[in-house]
């Protein structure tokens, strides 16, 4: 190795760089330094494309200087500010280029983060156990708010975003604003008072509100007096504190949790776009249902009118001009019968007629008798004398004869 | 019905109540024909009064003054 050569040789000038690796390695090979947490005041926080994060730690008396590297600076749960008081873990190494030694971080946090860390869990803990965080204790929110108290900070970007979300969703809503400090040792004593202040207005929902910020920002919504102001409001409160990923005391004791102060504003509030087309739904399916009614009227009155017709003496008459029809047919028909068979009769009664006509029975060989010179028809042998002249007249002419034998039939 | 506001006098929430109920009220059937088209005209109106309430709302914002209940109209800067 080369500084082990100039080690080698006392009166050899060494190089810077063999100089800085000596030095480098004697940080490196102290074990307190290459385990270390230090505590200081954090500056000049600069992050460079690499994503790197550089910084300076520093208090009253000294500053150390500090890198940190992309991979661990993507892990942090903390975002470094300067100004903060933080908890830096890492190695001390040296930086050969500028001869600078330094802190290397792989952990930065908040100083006293872990004693609210405690102070929070502990208070948690203990209000839980009460039961303030209990469910039954919720109190549901109205479905139509016509008054809402906004308790947040009258300048904060939170109370604008709120009333921005309102206006749009609900302007039906009369806002009342009740300012409070939101950060700070004042703020727990004034939201408290706030609180109590806009719970005497009766509104229908309070909206309890602040912007994002560190954790120490939130922490008067961690306080155990503003745990108990909510849980004793009368109307229920909406907490929207800090970004989503913020859980404060607040958001456990009030009635419902909305991720940031627009969310709490959405919670509490009905759209009115939606509103709007419940409003005609509901219209439309009166309509509907007004119209499901007259067809079903119009049945019943089609089906009452067929039975009204059914019973109505023009109905009557029309069956009683059918049966006078169906009568005089059978009547006619009946006259042409008898017609029929009359002119037949007559017809068998001409035939008889004409079978007994004399001309006929002449043609057979019949003749007629008569008293000579008279019509006088002899019908009987005791109707002539012997002797008598008789005219006897058969079918081509007549002739005369005389009687000369007569026999009686016995 | 005897009882029956004018419908300009009611708020946002009656209007939608009422409106709510004569739907369920025709749903049920069994009313007579002119009633039925009272209800629906009712309601006709009852619609536009909600409507036109959302129209109408200005939107107005008050601030509880420092350390009293009084109340005093909160500036909307836009």
């Amino acid at each position: 190795m080369l500084q082990q050569l100039s080690l080698l040789n006392p009166t050899e000038p060494w190089t810077v760089a063999d100089l800085t690796r000596y030095i480098k390695e004697k940080f490196e090979t102290d074990y307190r330094l290459q385990d270390v947490t230090v505590t200081g005041e954090l500056s000049n926080v600069s992050r460079p494309r690499s994503g790197h994060m550089y910084f300076t730690l520093k208090d009253a008396q000294a500053s150390l200087r500090g890198v940190m590297w992309r991979g661990q600076v993507a892990r942090l749960t903390y975002q470094p500010q300067n100004g903060d008081r933080i908890l830096v873990h890492g190695n001390i190494s040296v930086y050969e280029a500028s001869g600078q030694y330094q802190i290397y971080a792989d952990d930065i946090n908040l100083a006293g983060t872990g004693d609210l860390f405690q102070q929070f869990e502990a208070l948690k803990r203990a209000l839980e156990e009460e039961g303030l965080f209990d469910p039954i204790h919720k109190k549901v929110l109205p479905h139509w708010p016509r008054c809402l108290a906004l308790v947040t900070s009258p300048t904060g970007a939170a109370l604008q975003d709120m009333l921005n979300v309102i206006k749009r969703r609900w302007p039906l809503l009369e806002v009342v604003v009740v300012p409070t400090t939101v950060q700070g040792t004042a703020a727990p004593p004034q939201i408290v008072a706030a609180l109590e202040a806009a719970d005497r207005l009766s509104p229908d929902a309070i909206l309890l509100a602040r912007g994002g910020g560190s954790l120490e920002d939130l922490w008067a919504f961690n306080d155990e007096h503003v745990a108990r102001a909510i849980f004793e409001t009368n109307a229920p409160v909406i907490a929207g504190v800090g970004h989503e990923t913020d859980f404060t005391i607040a958001d456990f004791v009030a009635d419902l949790r909305a991720p940031t102060p627009s969310a709490a504003a959405e919670i509490a509030t009905p759209d009115q776009r939606e509103q709007r087309q419940v409003v005609d739904d509901l219209l439309l399916s009166f309509a509907r249902q007004l119209g499901d009614y007259l067809r079903g009227l119009r049945w019943e009155l089609a089906e009452q009118q067929a039975i009204l017709w059914g019973l109505s003496p023009r109905a009557q008459l029309a069956t009683a001009q059918q049966q006078i029809a169906n009568l005089k047919l059978r009547a006619a028909l009946g006259i042409l019968n008898r017609l029929r068979l009359q002119r037949e009769h007559l017809r068998g009664l001409t035939q008889t007629l004409a079978g007994l006509g004399s001309t006929t029975t002449l043609a057979r060989g019949y003749a007629i008798v008569s008293r000579a010179g008279t019509n006088e028809i002899i019908r009987s042998s005791s109707a002539v004398k012997n002797e008598e002249s008789l005219d006897v007249r058969v079918a081509d002419g007549q002739f005369g004869v005389k009687v000369t034998e007569r026999t009686k039939k016995s | 019905m005897s009882d029956t506001p004018s419908v300009d006098q009611l708020t946002f929430e009656q209007a939608m109540a009422e409106l709510e109920e004569l739907v369920a009220r025709l749903e049920e059937g069994e009313l007579p024909l002119d009633e039925s088209l009272a209800l629906f005209e009712r309601g006709r109106s009852l619609s536009q009064r909600c409507n036109d309430l959302l129209d109408a709302a200005e939107f107005k914002v008050k601030q509880l003054g420092p350390g009293s209940d009084e109340l005093e109209d909160f500036d909307l800067d836009e």
